[in-house]
């Protein structure tokens, strides 16, 4: 069953969304013959329904495909799926690192994008061979040759020879498979070498331990065997290695050149990590591959469970999917506000609303999230510097020198129309302008320099809404700077919440602290009392809004014999209470947590 | 014998008014004529359920009950004579818009044995009752009031409403001066909901409505409540006033778990520890009533919990409140094996108090009902 590693092709896909990255893939799958129709699920390799709706790719995964090419040779393809966002980079650098050739999809209509060029950046970074398709040629606003020269002018690749492809109708996917063979080189490496493998994805299986989908570099696995990942130099007997298709078929042994996954026992992904290298314990490999790194988290948020909702249950939710996801952490936190919770630390901000997401659908768990916060580093008065994510534990200010936040450096790729809009946005979010780059007459490149804290607001939301989602956004941490940065609190009727505090920029405070009192005062529900909302700044109040008392809360409904209907009513009306955090005597719905963070179209 | 009410809908309007979201249809004979037929049906089949309970009170509702001839009048007593027993000393109302009445069809009422009625009049103010799509004015009241006094009616209810578009204080108190000059028994005064799916409702979401502020409004209730008490019109329920012993017999049985019927369109019933409610399209209830069976849309059981529910929030409505004891009788447990914190808190919160072994509303609590009848929820 195993093949010559001259017969095996290792590649991606790479795409902007939308592009038509997993249509292209379901084509190849079913070209080869690999699943029926039926079997097929509208995208095969996007197996959580999360990811299917928002149409990307979170977890990568692999599949082995078998193809026979014009010339008569069996070939055997492993497609390789990458994450398609900024959260995922390093992940899909490490999918990459597994390859030797990438697929570059790229919409006839639309032309080369923002995210197109980081991705195929970072295959040429991994010395990739770039083998073009230009898709959607079936579309009457197609332009195949001027996307080619697009191609060639952007990207510097020779796209003569793409082929001119429709996914969607099928056409022309031959001439992929066959470019496949043609334009991808063979994995090379030696398998009578120590074991030298890469993991570019693991996932934990309640019935094998963790499972990690692993490129073979060098040597042979099997199971039985002993092994030892690198980077922690924790050992592990193999237990079953082989290749998934459909479904996973255990194989005698992986060897170089080629993918499969790998169980060994393994309790937490953790132990398993993406970019590790796994080598022979009894007769390891020199040096590890290159690239591992440890990703850490740049955004933080309190998780707390909702009224009503159980502290243990959220924290068996936070394990099991921590288990499954290395970049997650987590630890308990406590809130005067909110009660006993969790303090989260997530990649990015998407990986952030995925978490809370799924925790909300797949565990069924009610939760409330804070305001998304930063690390920073606050330089204390008496030389000690302290790492600070969350507002409630930021020092007095008497004990602070100075604070400094996290600086990205941001590309934002649009349409030249929106520049203005953009820099003003920029400029509203205290970017500083690097420079400006004109792809062609109608696009533009701008790269900025902006404080992290401001990027995790509602940058997005307003660049959407600025752009009418034009323009694409790229971030990386750069460093840190330092700035004048206070605490802003907000009380409610004269009682602090501490799950609205925020750290922000000292011009800025007054302006969230106006939007925030003025979206309080929205959402609350009118008491029996007038509640004063402030912001403050220490014990300066900034700003101040007012919830008028209620005068009246008259339920009438029961003349006419009809008592169900007001029964049911008051029933509503109590499940509302119970969606309350009660704040001293004022009931605060929860949305009011979620609220404060949502871009405002009037800014 | 055990007593039973049985309410009878009529939903039948020339007009809906602008704030009404009952069932109710402009109808044509031929509608009429079906729609009776089947109440007959309904009432027949009752009458092989219910022959062990003592009718003592009759409420014809509507939509407009005064809107229909007076043959279909003959024809729902004749049936409900023969199919009922009907205590002598009977309540039987039925409602009345000032609009759709005249001398020959209050004598038929008389005649079939009706004994009270209910007009609903709203307001005094013209401008008022056009703003709010009423089909009388203030002098086609006036001129009821007069008939139904005329043909020896002593006992009548009128309604009336607060909160009105472009209604003030002084217009509320001149509306009860010049109802109370014409002696009404009862007086029902209810605060204007705007509902989903009335007229007001859309003018209100487009911003074309002007209503009295929430403080103006609860003026109006106090300051009506208080002109009411003092012309010997005693509140008995948050929003109905009567002279002594002329409280609605009717309408207290909803309020005090008593066994009720609803016959006709959407009608509710509470007996035999449920709760149910008839079709509310005329298809639905007509083709049941064909078939012989009952017109039950859906029903609910009341379970001791949902009861004690019931007695909380229907008896805090009440002037007399919630006596300790009948809490006691009713349900075997004391009240504060489920209540002790719930009172106390609204204690604290101003909103009721204890007058002896009762539980009762403050002034405050008027005003905040709903909250304490969302801590009676259980």
């Amino acid at each position: 069953m195993h093949v010559d590693k001259e017969n095996i092709r290792n590649f991606s896909i790479i795409a902007h969304i939308d592009h038509g990255k997993s249509t292209l893939a379901d084509r190849l799958i079913e070209k080869t013959g690999m699943m029926t129709q039926r079997e097929m699920q509208e995208q095969v390799l996007d197996k959580m329904d999360l990811e299917r709706e928002r149409g990307i790719t979170i977890k990568l995964k692999a599949v082995r495909l078998n193809y026979k090419a014009n010339n008569g040779k069996e070939y055997i393809f492993n497609l390789i799926d990458t994450p398609g966002h900024v959260d995922f980079n390093y992940e899909v650098s490490r999918s990459l690192a597994a390859c030797e050739g990438a697929i570059l999809v790229v919409d006839a209509t639309q032309g080369v994008e923002a995210q197109t060029l980081a991705n195929v950046y970072l295959a040429i970074d991994q010395d990739l061979e770039i083998f073009p398709v230009i898709n959607k040629v079936d579309l009457p606003s197609a332009r195949p040759e001027e996307v080619a020269q697009e191609i060639e002018d952007i990207i510097g690749i020779d796209a003569s020879f793409a082929p001119r492809i429709s996914a969607k109708e099928g056409l022309n996917i031959d001439q992929v498979l066959e470019g496949i063979v043609e334009r991808i080189p063979a994995p090379t490496g030696d398998e009578n070498k120590p074991l030298k493998a890469l993991i570019f994805d693991s996932y934990y299986d309640p019935y094998k331990g963790v499972t990690c989908y692993i490129r073979v570099f060098d040597g042979k696995i099997y199971p039985g065997m002993k092994i030892k990942m690198m980077s922690t130099g924790k050992e592990f007997e193999v237990t079953e290695v082989g290749i998934s298709t459909s479904k996973q078929i255990p194989m005698d042994f992986l060897s170089a050149g080629e993918v499969g996954y790998v169980a060994a026992s393994i309790k937490n992904v953790k132990e398993a990590r993406v970019g590790d290298t796994i080598t022979d314990a009894l007769n390891p490999t020199e040096k590890p591959l290159p690239g591992y790194k440890k990703v850490t988290p740049m955004v933080y948020c309190g998780v707390y469970p909702a009224e009503g909702e159980d502290f243990n249950s959220v924290r068996d939710a936070l394990e099991k999917l921590q288990v499954n996801d290395a970049s997650l952490v987590f630890e308990p936190e406590t809130s005067q506000a909110l009660g006993f919770g969790f303090r989260c630390g997530f990649l990015g901000l998407l990986h952030m609303e995925i978490i809370q997401e799924r925790l909300e659908r797949e565990f069924d768990l009610n939760i409330i999230t804070t305001a998304p916060s930063v690390i920073y580093k606050v330089h204390k008065t008496d030389g000690e510097i302290i790492d600070i994510q969350n507002p409630s534990n930021l020092p007095k200010p008497s004990e602070i020198d100075y604070i400094e936040e996290p600086i990205v450096s941001a590309s934002i790729m649009t349409p030249s129309e929106y520049v203005g809009a953009i820099m003003e946005l920029c400029q509203n979010k205290r970017g500083v302008f690097l420079n400006m780059e004109y792809l062609d007459e109608k696009r533009v490149t701008l790269k900025y320099e902006l404080p992290l804290n401001e990027v995790i607001y509602d940058f997005f939301d307003a660049l959407k809404s600025k752009t009418r989602g034009y323009a694409s956004f790229d971030y990386e941490l750069k460093g840190y700077n330092r700035s004048e940065l206070v605490k802003l609190d907000i009380l409610i009727n004269g009682e602090l919440v501490d799950a609205f505090s925020i750290i922000v920029h000292e011009e800025k405070a007054y302006e969230r602290g106006r939007s925030i009192a003025e979206k309080l005062v929205d959402i609350i529900p009118r008491h029996q009392f007038a509640i004063p909302i402030q912001a403050a700044i220490g014990s300066k109040i900034i700003a101040r809004e007012t919830i008028r008392a209620l005068r009246k809360d008259v339920l009438a409904k029961c003349y006419g014999g009809d008592i169900t209907r007001k029964k049911k009513l008051l029933e509503k009306q109590k499940e509302g209470k119970k969606r309350m955090r009660q704040i001293g005597s004022v009931e605060v719905p929860q949305v009011a947590f979620l609220s404060v963070l949502k871009y405002d179209e009037k800014k | 014998m055990e007593k039973l009410g049985i309410y009878i809908h009529i939903p039948f309007c020339i007009k809906k008014c602008d704030y009404c979201d009952f069932v109710s249809v402009k109808p044509n004979e031929e509608m009429i004529e079906r729609y009776i037929n089947s109440l007959i049906n309904e009432m027949k089949i009752y009458s092989k359920l219910i022959g062990g309970y003592l009718v003592d009170s009759i409420f014809i509702g509507g939509g407009t009950p005064s809107s229909i001839d007076i043959k279909y009048i003959y024809r729902l007593f004749e049936i409900l004579n023969n199919s009922f027993n009907i205590a002598s000393d009977s309540e039987i109302t039925i409602e009345v818009n000032p609009g759709t009445i005249d001398n020959k069809k209050i004598k038929a009422y008389k005649e079939n044995g009706i004994n009270r009625i209910s007009l609903g009049v709203q307001s005094l103010n013209d401008k008022i009752l056009y703003n709010i799509g009423r089909i009388h004015n203030k002098e086609d009241i006036i001129n009821t009031i007069k008939l139904i006094k005329l043909n020896g009616f002593d006992n009548l209810n009128t309604d009336l409403m607060i909160g009105l578009p472009g209604q003030t204080l002084p217009d509320v108190i001149n509306s009860l001066e010049q109802i109370i000059e014409l002696k009404p028994t009862h007086i029902s005064l209810y605060s204007l909901i705007i509902e989903e799916g009335t007229k007001l409702y859309e003018l209100e979401k487009n911003g074309k409505l002007i209503l009295p502020s929430e403080d103006e409004e609860r003026l109006m209730y106090h300051d009506a409540k208080e002109f009411l008490e003092e012309n010997g019109y005693l509140q008995y329920e948050i929003s109905n006033f009567s002279q002594n012993g002329f409280e609605c017999k009717h309408n207290l049985k909803y309020w005090t778990l008593k066994p009720y019927i609803g016959l006709g369109l959407n009608s509710h019933s509470n007996i035999w520890n449920y709760r149910y409610w008839n079709y509310s399209n005329f298809t639905d209830y007509n083709e049941a009533l064909n078939r012989g069976s009952l017109p039950i849309s859906n029903k609910e059981f009341i379970s001791t919990k949902s009861r004690i529910t019931e007695f909380m929030i229907l008896g805090i409505r009440l002037n007399s409140g919630i006596n300790r004891e009948e809490f006691y009788k009713e349900f075997g447990t004391d009240i504060d094996y489920f209540y002790k914190d719930a009172i106390q808190k609204n204690k604290d919160l101003g909103l009721i108090y204890e007058d002896g072994r009762s539980i009762k509303l403050t002034k405050k609590g008027l005003d905040f009902s709903n909250i304490v009848e969302l801590d009676f929820y259980i």
